[in-house]
């Protein structure tokens, strides 16, 4: 590759690899800090439009009107709102989203709290999602238009289509109330609750780090329905992704070599073509994680996990918009960071963005 | 002209009557083409299983008023909680409402919310997308960073967040997944405007003095229709599923009116000796949001060139 014009004269003429991906990296993240922005924008006019006033909440519908003036002005509302938008960034940039009406404390204090858990059930989610996505989706792209690729495409079209609340809520009668297999609400049992001490938040790490096998068990049991059940999303999506990554790969012709040299079907499948399509399954696999936080909202709702998704929705309903926009903010946080992931481990595994 | 045209029945049997042969005219060329997409995309047996649920669907929601057995919102408080039978084919709810009337009256504010959301959604995020693809330049960075922000969150949290200032309601949550919908539709449109921006007949147009205004209305959002309409269709079962969200959380349509989402949180309580009051309603769901999935699905691989 010849020199980039944008070089400067000083450099050298071939820029190394290392010095066009720092520069790469840093337009990544100039547009990254521009959508966080963006996105602190977003909330803060959501929170101004907001028909609850702020003021009332605080001082109380008997205060009298020089109160009502004196927090009015203390809050800033009387400022022009480019002022307000700086003093809402300001307060954010030093960590302080207000305090949670419901819990009364932090919201940064609420969301480090109750993060671990939807955390936990996504990652099991996303496990049982790749494991039963990935294999659909090879074994549809090698059944092309037969009745398997019909078959796996309706799974996974089911899978989009169903409202994942309503399943949540299926599984808890079929095999909590009918069958008795999986635990009911709630991370653990009632019996076991706060026997662990959180290290890390995570229920199966920390009990499981103290050897405290039956919370473990117990955990594992409250989590298994919520999480298949968050999995058939990114399950259907990441099926339908394999399939058509796969179908590209099996039309070239280096597959139709390795036909003609008579390698049996499975090496063909999974020794070339599969191999070849880990790196972009990995960076969907990164995205269909985004995804599952969404569903998180309403599952957790169903299941009464005390996560993210819970709070988020709780808080909404009393209004509490302090709470609710560090939430939105987070997601949208994890969200940005999750798509650069993917990007990232794009250009670090395939060889091809190395130049 | 000889009735039967030479290089197009090679690929497919020929059209009987008018239509087949060379087209004579710009919109009997569009016909032939129409026609042909529609055979391609009835061949697909899935698809063909979308269609006929979503005609069902625009049917029951028609027809509602003599489709119903009983009046969706009449309480009855002596017949509470029935068992499905033969008077009420889905059981009764807590206020002794006929749920089978419930849900065929809830599929028009299913279709209200979905006809809705599109028609709103449709124009702006071509508009976005177009203007944005056509003159490139500082007008496109910043729609698309409006446009990437939109995206960067999860549509559901952020529908949930509009809903929050809004308050909740029915024509709320159409405005919040609304706003939530247009994103992907402007990139869509933009990246097809990309492809178009510099081809010949574009430019020949440009060359003869027609104005931005006409080049884009006439040349370029025509061609753009065809996958922003596949696009749409597919995000009508997300429509319907962020409806029904929104609607479970409380935060969409109000009590009475039979909206399935709300439905199935009025079950809840009701769950464990109720079952049919929650299954009936998100089988609808279920049912409505797979159908548009499948006929978005046939359409995509019908009009995407890769396929053939």
């Amino acid at each position: 590759m010849s020199a980039l014009p944008q070089s400067p004269p000083s450099a050298p003429r071939r820029p190394s690899p290392g010095s066009r991906h720092l520069r790469l990296a840093g337009q990544r993240l100039f547009s990254v800090l521009l959508t966080l922005l963006g996105l602190l924008l977003l909330t803060f006019l959501i929170g101004r439009v907001m028909p609850l006033d702020p003021v009332l909440s605080i001082v109380g519908p008997d205060a009298d009107r020089s109160t009502y003036q004196q927090v009015y002005h203390q809050l800033g509302l009387d400022r022009p709102i480019v002022v307000q938008f700086g003093y809402y960034l300001r307060d954010l940039l030093q960590g302080d989203f207000g305090n949670a009406l419901l819990t009364g404390h932090p919201v940064t204090e609420d969301l480090a709290r109750v993060l671990p858990a939807t955390i936990e059930l996504a990652t099991l989610a996303i496990i049982v999602g790749t494991l039963l996505g990935v294999p659909l989706g090879v074994y549809a792209a090698t059944r092309r238009g037969r009745l398997g690729d019909h078959a796996v495409r309706l799974i996974s079209l089911m899978g989009h289509s169903t409202p994942i609340f309503w399943l949540g809520m299926m599984g808890l009668l079929v095999f909590y109330a009918w069958l008795g297999w999986a635990g009911g609400l709630g991370r653990v049992d009632f019996a076991y609750d706060g026997l662990v001490k959180p290290v890390t938040g995570l229920l199966l790490f920390d009990s499981a780090l103290v050897g405290e096998w039956a919370v473990f068990g117990s955990a594992l049991k409250h989590m298994m329905l919520p999480a298949c059940i968050l999995g058939l999303h990114s399950m259907a999506y990441i099926s339908r992704m394999t399939r058509s990554f796969m179908l590209s790969q099996l039309s070239q012709e280096y597959i139709l070599t390795a036909r003609v040299k008579g390698l049996p079907e499975r090496t063909v499948i999974w020794r070339h073509a599969f191999r070849n399509i880990l790196v972009q399954l990995l960076t969907i696999v990164a995205l269909a994680y985004g995804g599952l936080l969404e569903g998180a909202v309403l599952i957790e709702t169903v299941f009464g996990w005390p996560g993210f998704g819970s709070y988020l929705t709780s808080s909404l309903l009393l209004g509490d918009m302090n709470a609710v926009m560090g939430s939105v903010l987070v997601v949208g946080t994890v969200f940005v960071a999750l798509n650069l992931l993917s990007d990232a481990l794009y250009q670090v595994f395939d060889p091809r963005t190395r130049q | 002209m000889s009735p039967v045209a030479s290089t197009a029945t090679a690929v497919d049997p020929p059209i009987r009557g008018s239509l087949a042969g060379n087209p004579q005219s710009r919109s009997q060329a569009l016909l032939q083409d129409l026609m042909r997409g529609l055979r391609r995309l009835l061949r697909n047996p899935l698809t063909v299983v979308g269609v006929i649920i979503v005609a069902m669907l625009m049917l029951v929601a028609l027809f509602a008023p003599w489709i119903a057995t009983h009046d969706p919102l009449a309480q009855d408080l002596a017949g509470a909680l029935r068992a499905p039978s033969e008077e009420h084919w889905f059981g009764t709810d807590e206020f002794g409402r006929d749920i089978f009337s419930r849900l065929v009256y809830g599929s028009r504010i299913t279709l209200y919310i979905v006809a809705l959301v599109t028609v709103v959604v449709g124009p702006i995020g071509l508009g976005v997308g177009v203007i944005s693809g056509y003159f490139s330049g500082w007008v496109d960075t910043v729609f698309m960073r409006i446009t990437d922000i939109f995206i960067s969150f999860p549509s559901l949290v952020l529908a949930l967040a509009f809903v929050a200032a809004l308050g909740p309601g029915l024509d709320h949550a159409v405005i919040a997944i609304a706003l939530t919908a247009w994103p992907p539709i402007a990139r869509l449109a933009r990246a097809e405007t990309l492809t178009l921006r510099k081809a010949d007949f574009v430019v020949v147009a440009q060359l003869q003095g027609a104005s931005s205004m006409r080049i884009m209305l006439r040349h370029i959002v025509p061609l753009c229709l065809s996958s922003v309409v596949v696009r749409l269709t597919m995000n009508m079962a997300t429509i319907i599923l962020t409806a029904a969200g929104l609607g479970f959380l409380g935060l969409g349509a109000q009590a009475p009116l039979p909206e399935w989402g709300a439905m199935i949180s009025d079950g809840r309580r009701y769950m464990l000796d109720n079952w049919w009051m929650v299954a009936a309603p998100g089988a609808a769901i279920l049912l409505v949001s797979l159908a548009f999935n499948l006929l978005g699905d046939g359409l995509y691989d019908v009009l995407d060139p890769r396929s053939e």
